[in-house]
């Protein structure tokens, strides 16, 4: 069982906390990642004020990144379920996105490069569109979503290792401007 | 047929050789004039024997049979556009490409033209046997060439056993300058087809992706070549990613996918004109593109909302068939040659497995049980054989009979995948990725898993698509 590793932004334990609590119906046996401890994710709990000139604009991209759990969501081989700890990050981009009704986002499906080309693209969509379905799920709109599978196309970690490939079978979200 | 195809397909005509006989000028080979072209020229030669060896058999080892293959000589030393610059030059090329086919397959052990004595004009309907006997050959492959007032070229190519001192088959080809490699790799095809008994495939082409850059950031470029690798050329320029393309049987199109408008769809791109098309103006992406055998229809996989199915389109455009209605991903699909049924890949049982339905999507069976995963299953030319990659740990080439039964792997590396069989069915190729660099490289393995060689090509390779034996 591969441990996930958050990409971007961590929050605090308290919204990380809660936003697995709303997530109490997972039904996979995966493993939980251990709780955040401590000072490993130092970032601040602060909110942007919407007038303070030096945040992250309202609603762009550099916002989003700074209010979610995080952009990217992973899976285990082969996989598409959309886990408890997927869930927290996805429920913090549906709070940032009912937060921004006008804002559009595309998620990219992607794969490791342990398989093959045709089914690696067939299963990125089915990634992404899982990711999509859980914001669906939290009321978001569907025509706000687009999906995009790169297949085994664009990993983002480079190695030949159960790590890289850890790394590699995620769903991106991209926030439209 | 497309005018500009078949414009193409005139430009190589077999002609009639006349007899090779004593009785004629020995120092004239005497090649017939190329116009009522288009008959094959079997009727010129063809003794009546059933020649050397009964079929290739898959576990055979007969192989190294010796065949020397000298410069065809000219008549008359002219310029010509094709590699070379005169005639002269030209048939050391011509041995060269027919030497270099032959050698590539494992079934023979030419001896090429950079490595055998000239022989003369007359010699070629005239062999002096004894002189190759003492060479050990026991087959000899001659030939000429001629330039034509029009620039064109014919090249005559006759097969003779040597022991037995006769001629086995012989063939003429009136060709452009430009693709005098054509009429190599016909008298190659003739070689071989008279002495294994198979079908010929040496004059084909085939598609693929070239790559370049690092593997974070792949460059990919559909392009084009012969099947010897000559005669390269991209067809993309590479600012969308292209993947897994197939010619149409009459190499007129290529379908293949690009991911032109920042999403996956499968475009059918006619060379003759350079203008692709949408496969399909359907919502969802598009993938793993499959010609018919006639070329009639388009096999596609589309996913919607997440699920992908297989979709059948003519190949003019119309209305697309669902053929797959399961709740996982069905995917790929290659045609049996005779176009009943097909075969494809879905993870309906919870992994990767490949199955077979009838054409129009009944009766799908599940034929894989071998424990690892199945797919990208490619049906043979001969209907004998599915190959397809095999998935636990590592990824192989492997091949099948169409129930599932006689599973062999035909290589052995650490990720090879995506086979296309040869036009005869008798080879496999596939592409290699290296460990960690992710460069690629497209291989051929025959059907005995022993005679495995990476072709030469400029950039890094993936995905390739044989096509059939040009007419």
């Amino acid at each position: 069982m591969t441990r996930k590793i958050i990409t971007s932004k961590v929050l605090t334990g308290l919204l990380l906390t809660s936003g697995l609590a709303l997530a109490g119906c997972a039904t996979k046996p995966k493993e939980l990642p251990p709780q955040p401890t401590g000072a490993t994710g130092t970032t601040t709990t602060n909110p942007p004020p919407v007038s303070q000139p030096m945040g992250p604009v309202p609603g762009s991209r550099a916002d989003f990144m700074a209010s979610v759990l995080g952009d990217t969501i992973l899976f285990d081989t082969d996989r598409y379920n959309i886990d408890s700890e997927d869930q927290g990050i996805l429920q913090s981009q549906a709070q940032w996105l009912a937060r921004y009704p006008a804002a559009r986002i595309t998620i990219e499906g992607h794969c490791d490069e342990r398989g093959t080309r045709d089914y690696n693209l067939a299963l990125g969509e089915r990634r992404a569109n899982a990711a999509k379905n859980y914001l669906v799920s939290l009321g978001i709109d569907a025509s706000r979503i687009t999906t995009v599978s790169y297949g085994k196309e664009r990993p983002i970690a480079l190695g030949s290792d159960e790590a890289s490939w850890a790394k590699n079978r995620r769903a991106v979200t991209i926030t439209l401007q | 047929m497309k005018p500009a195809f078949a414009a193409y397909l005139t430009t190589l005509a077999l002609v009639a050789l006349a007899a090779p006989l004593a009785a004629q000028q020995a120092s004239k080979p005497a090649p017939a004039a190329a116009a009522s072209a288009a008959v094959p020229a079997s009727a010129a030669a063809a003794p009546a024997d059933e020649g050397l060896t009964g079929s290739v058999t898959d576990d055979s080892d007969w192989q190294d049979l010796g065949i020397a293959i000298p410069t065809f000589p000219t008549n008359e030393m002219l310029p010509t556009a094709a590699d070379g610059g005169n005639t002269e030059a030209l048939g050391r090329n011509l041995a060269r490409v027919i030497y270099g086919d032959l050698k590539n397959n494992g079934l023979f052990k030419p001896v090429g033209p950079d490595a055998l004595p000239a022989i003369g004009y007359g010699e070629v309907t005239a062999p002096a046997f004894p002189n190759w006997r003492a060479r050990s050959a026991e087959m000899l492959v001659q030939g000429f060439v001629k330039g034509g007032a029009d620039g064109r070229l014919t090249v005559g190519c006759y097969l003779y056993d040597v022991a037995l001192g006769t001629e086995l088959a012989r063939q003429g080809y009136v060709v452009k300058p430009e693709e005098w490699r054509r009429a190599a790799h016909k008298c190659a095809d003739m070689v071989y087809a008279r002495l294994s008994g198979e079908s010929p495939f040496f004059d084909s082409k085939i598609a693929y992706i070239a790559e370049t850059g690092p593997k974070g950031n792949r460059r990919k470029q559909l392009a084009i070549m012969d099947s010897d690798g000559a005669n390269h050329r991209f067809i993309t320029n590479g600012q969308a990613t292209a993947l897994t393309p197939r010619y149409s049987p009459d190499y007129a199109k290529i379908a293949y996918l690009s991911f032109l408008n920042g999403t996956p769809r499968i475009y059918v791109y006619d060379i003759g004109t350079g203008r692709q098309t949408l496969v399909t103006e359907g919502k969802g992406p598009t993938f793993a593109p499959r010609w018919s055998p006639d070329g009639k229809f388009i096999l596609y996989s589309m996913a919607i909302a997440g699920n992908t199915d297989i979709y059948r389109v003519p190949a003019t455009g119309g209305a697309s068939v669902k053929l797959t209605d399961s709740p996982g991903i069905d995917v790929g699909g290659s045609y049996s040659p005779d176009g009943s049924k097909i075969v494809f890949e879905s993870d309906r049982s919870g992994s990767q497995q490949v199955y077979v339905m009838n054409a129009d999507g009944t009766n799908q069976k599940r034929i894989t049980f071998f424990g690892g995963r199945s797919a990208t299953p490619e049906w043979s030319p001969r209907g004998d054989q599915i190959a397809f990659t095999h998935i636990a740990g590592n990824l192989r080439i492997a091949v099948m009979n169409p129930s599932g039964g006689e599973m062999r792997y035909l290589t052995d590396s650490w990720q090879d995948e995506a086979p296309t069989w040869s036009p005869n069915g008798r080879i496999v190729q596939f592409f290699r990725t290296a460990k960690t660099s992710g460069k690629t490289s497209i291989w051929q393995v025959d059907l005995t898993g022993r005679n495995e060689r990476k072709l030469n090509t400029p950039v890094d390779a993936s995905d390739p698509a044989w096509g059939p034996v040009l007419p």
